[in-house]
């Protein structure tokens, strides 16, 4: 007889099959697809990944940037085509079957930052993990003080969500800047991590919750320990290489810690030292 | 109004924990200015006289690079200093300033701030290290620019 643990188990190793249903470009390299489960399907908390399998390419991990909170409702996936799978993901039309293990890994802790600020820093596709929170943080935006995003991507053509920006804009503030830009572009040229400098939080209350490539993650922690943010409310989401999302190949080992197992969200003060040794 | 001056000079960042006599003599050297969006602030090879800060609006700082244009090298925000080119010679505009909205600013005479630091050479001193300690965080942020971060996604 199957038991909850075992359909646990089963979910964890064999993928279950999802349809995709809308898909839309948002940059020259980037999809946001919507993953209808054809079976039970599964909820999913902020922060947490899957596994994308594509019959035949291979499979990678994928942070969930739209969760289904209950089973049953679609998986939303933002996706930038770097390689085979990915891009295979990104090429899938309307219709076509992917295959997905999980939902992997622990959250952002959204609800433990209620009762203070919240501020969520991200680069580049690092948006799509930290959507959930934002989502969050804009159905429950009587739970928060101050609750800022800062956005930085490579130019204006790769900034993701434009239309959801501007709408998060009326609750939220939003800043957003690129590393390069024409003339058409209004806004800010420059880097995310200095952006910190003048966001308005409190140091003593705000939660930071941070993903993007690991040099902005650096500048964004110093930036935030500068404003005298504590190690401890600096969340990170570390994107490592990853095979079998179980922790028990070993391919995302980062020193004692296994990312797929205990992460991918952790804390400035539990990483700290690990992303200083050149040798992980 | 150079009561006003002062008193704006004193939120500002760049100024934090002058005195005010220092506060005072600086403010001797400036005046409120405002640039409608679009308009020109400064142009590569102007004579660089005077140095801004910026009180509401962005400005973009670029480069002119037929034939591609102007190219925005970075934008200038709220609270941010723009122009450092008075400070040595030749004094001439490296690139270009423009308002990207309405600008409102202090504008700074740089020829009569270096007479104040040269006759004191305390004020001097530290006005040079806020300038330096702009000028290293300008260039960490290009540097990191350099990276291209976002180029293959990590
Ligand atoms: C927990 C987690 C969550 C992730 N969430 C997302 C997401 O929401 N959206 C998304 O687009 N990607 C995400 N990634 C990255 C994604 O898994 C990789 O881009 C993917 O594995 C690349 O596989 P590929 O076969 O397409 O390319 P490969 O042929 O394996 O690699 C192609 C290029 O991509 C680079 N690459 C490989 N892995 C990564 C990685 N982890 N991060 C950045 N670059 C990588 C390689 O160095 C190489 O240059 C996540 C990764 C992890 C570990």
């Amino acid at each position: 007889m199957a038991t909850v643990a075992d359909d646990r188990a089963v979910g964890a190793l064999v993928p279950s099959p999802f349809r995709v249903g809308e898909r839309r470009q948002d940059t020259a390299d980037t999809w946001t697809l919507t993953l209808e489960p054809l079976g039970d399907g599964f909820a999913v908390v902020p922060g947490q990944f899957v596994m994308v399998y594509m019959f035949g390419v291979g499979e990678v991990p994928i942070s969930v940037s739209g969760p289904p909170e209950s089973r049953g409702e679609p998986v939303v996936l933002t996706v930038r085509a770097v390689g085979a799978v990915t891009t295979a993901i990104c090429n899938s039309e309307p219709g076509a079957i992917v295959g997905l293990r999980g939902p992997f890994g622990n959250s952002w802790p959204v609800e433990s930052a209620s009762g203070g600020d919240v501020l969520v820093v991200a680069g580049g596709i690092g948006l799509a993990p930290l959507r959930p929170v934002v989502l969050h943080a804009l159905a429950h935006r009587s739970e928060y003080g101050a609750a800022s995003v800062l956005y930085g991507a490579r130019t204006p053509q790769d900034l993701l969500y434009t239309d959801e920006l501007r709408r998060w804009g009326d609750e939220l503030a939003v800043e957003v800047t690129v590393d390069a830009a024409d003339t058409a572009w209004l806004g800010r040229v420059g880097v995310v991590p200095k952006l910190v400098a003048q966001a308005e939080f409190r140091p003593d209350s705000v939660r930071a919750f941070v993903c993007g490539p690991e040099v902005m993650i650096h500048y964004t922690v110093e930036a935030l320990r500068e404003r005298g943010v504590p190690d401890e409310r600096i969340f990170l989401s570390l994107e490592r290489d990853m095979r079998c999302g179980v922790g028990l190949c070993g391919h995302c080992q980062l020193g004692p810690t296994l990312i797929c197992r205990d992460g991918p969200v952790y804390t400035q003060a539990q990483v700290a030292q690990l992303m200083e040794v050149r040798e992980l | 109004m150079r009561k006003e001056l002062d008193e704006i000079l004193e939120g500002v960042a760049f100024f934090a924990g002058m005195g005010e006599e220092e506060i005072a003599l600086i403010a001797g050297c400036g005046r409120n200015v405002r640039f409608g969006a679009g308009e020109t602030i400064f142009r590569q090879g102007d004579a660089a006289d005077v140095f801004y800060v910026v009180r509401q609006g962005s400005v973009a700082v670029g480069h002119f690079a037929p034939p591609r244009g102007e190219l925005v090298i970075e934008t200038i925000e709220v609270g941010e200093l723009l122009g450092w080119s008075w400070l040595f010679p030749p004094y001439r505009s490296h690139f270009d300033a423009r308002a990207l909205t309405t600008v409102r600013a202090t504008q700074f005479d740089g020829a009569c701030l270096r007479g104040k630091c040269e006759d004191d050479p305390a004020l001097g001193y530290d006005l040079m290290s806020r300038f330096a300690q702009v000028l290293i965080e300008r260039l960490q942020w290009t540097r990191l620019r350099l990276l291209d971060v976002y180029g293959d996604g990590r």
